[in-house]
């Protein structure tokens, strides 16, 4: 059983129904020992960090998805909001997140070159496999993913990053480290490329 | 770099697609959920359902659409028509929809849009609006009103004006279709969607009037849009996206490859 962290926000039966799609069974749930008792953990979708880091705290799911998912070595998926938290800070509402990646998230910058640059960043972007994973399997490099957001995350250890891509500067689109996994981009909503790494991520042995 | 978006256009009324969409291989053209599918495996980058049911009845109709489209369709999908209120945008996003897209329902009352951002984020917002070309004069300054009811209503608003403050209420993007292009396959008005494209920072969308590629190259050019609806061009099958995106891709235009992906189990 996978389980889809319900924190309150985002978009979570589009990640559900994605999984029903590619025959994976999964749970939307609040509850700490759900999240515990599962074989994969995901954390999905829109939101903004300050609103999430609160909602998880206010679950008690903040130690959960340190110790009983990350340190545990359960596989872990984080989507979007999902990626920014799992650093240690980010910009936006200048929230302390769960560092389970060391490293911060920061605003796409306002201008370019003295261009403006629109954000958020709301479309179909190339994505660059910088490091060989297994999540990748089948999928090309620099086929094009979904993203939605206003900031992106830079790991301390720049070898966590596992993927990259380009918005007015270039940043980190996925990271990795053991069963840690996670995508700025929505892999729910990025049509076949997008299918084929959840599906990766659901057969994944960490 | 982001690519340009290519954004069919489905009209539904109860439950069924209208406005001459004439084609196509083994399609049932008149279900909303073929249609997409079709137009997902296509590779369109988006797919946005515009509701057209005049009785508030059968408005739930939609709803099924959108809940069975959600299930089979994994790109970014939005509804518009006929949203008047935070329940109404609640319903669409709780049954599938990536966005809504609001309309006379956000000029009648403006309040919507921040509500809407507030709670849903501003990336579900499309802040959709009818411009119609009358000429500059006090009070529309670019020359550009923005129309409601389908065209017939003139509110004296200008269509920056209008951007600008949506974007200040909160909407994450725009979608600025032009009364006058609609339906007459002579391209996009690039002047005021090149205007609003200038003057705000978040997306703006292109609307009315494609009916050749390069309307479509002329839109992400000429009129700086980052995303286009189209209509006709595509529903009549004489365009397909495949061969619009490789017109523009010729064009220098960065547009989504297609990919070939086995999603067959290992």
């Amino acid at each position: 059983m996978i389980a889809i962290v319900d924190y309150k926000a985002g978009n979570l039966t589009s990640v559900q129904r994605a999984l029903e799609f590619l025959g994976h069974q999964s749970e939307i749930t609040d509850r700490a020992e759900r999240i515990v008792a599962a074989d994969r953990v995901i954390l999905p979708g829109v939101g903004a960090a300050g609103a999430t880091m609160e909602n998880l705290r206010a679950l008690g799911l903040v130690e959960v998805l340190r110790n009983d998912v990350a340190r545990a070595g359960k596989p872990f998926l984080g989507i979007c909001i999902g990626i920014q938290v799992l650093l240690d800070r980010s910009e936006e509402d200048d929230a302390a997140c769960l560092g389970i990646i060391a490293g911060r998230v920061v605003r796409y910058p306002r201008s370019v070159d003295g261009r403006p640059l629109k954000v958020p960043q709301i479309g179909w972007n190339r994505v660059r496999q910088t490091r060989a994973h297994r999540v990748f399997a089948g999928v090309p490099d620099n086929t094009h993913f979904y993203f939605v957001n206003s900031y992106y995350p830079i790991p301390d250890d720049p070898s966590m990053a596992i993927a990259a891509s380009d918005y007015g500067i270039p940043f980190t689109a996925a990271v990795a480290r053991d069963n840690v996994l996670a995508t700025q981009f929505h892999l729910e909503k990025s049509g076949a490329a997008g299918l084929k790494l959840l599906d990766n991520f659901c057969r994944l042995g960490c | 770099m982001l690519a340009k978006r290519i954004i069919p256009c489905l009209d539904v009324r109860d439950g069924k697609v209208t406005k001459g969409v004439r084609f196509l291989k083994n399609v049932d053209v008149g279900d909303p959920v073929a249609m997409a599918r079709y137009y997902y495996n296509e590779g369109a980058d988006e797919i946005v359902f515009y509701d057209i049911t005049a009785s508030n009845e059968r408005r739930g109709i939609m709803l099924d659409v959108v809940r069975a489209v959600a299930r089979e369709i994994f790109i970014p999908f939005s509804v518009g028509g006929g949203l008047r209120t935070l329940e109404d945008m609640r319903a669409v996003l709780l049954a599938g929809a990536e966005k809504v897209s609001i309309d006379s329902g956000a000029v009648r009352n403006p309040a919507l849009i921040s509500e809407g951002a507030r709670a849903f984020g501003s990336q579900c917002v499309v802040l959709s609006m009818q411009v119609k070309k009358t000429g500059a004069r006090p009070g529309v300054p670019t020359g550009y009103e923005v129309v409601i009811d389908g065209g017939r209503q003139p509110t004296g608003r200008d269509a920056l004006a209008w951007s600008l403050e949506g974007e200040r209420l909160g909407a994450g993007e725009l979608c600025i279709n032009s009364i006058d292009r609609d339906g007459t396959k002579l391209g996009y008005d690039l002047e005021i969607t090149r205007r609003i494209s200038e003057a705000v920072s978040i997306p703006v969308i292109a609307s009315g009037g494609a009916g050749e590629p390069a309307h479509l190259r002329d839109a992400f050019t000429t009129g700086l849009a980052d995303a286009a609806i189209v209509a006709s061009i595509v529903h009549y099958g004489e365009h397909p996206i495949p061969a619009l995106k490789s017109y523009l891709k010729r064009n220098g235009v960065e547009i989504r490859d297609a990919v070939t992906i086995d999603l067959a189990p290992q």
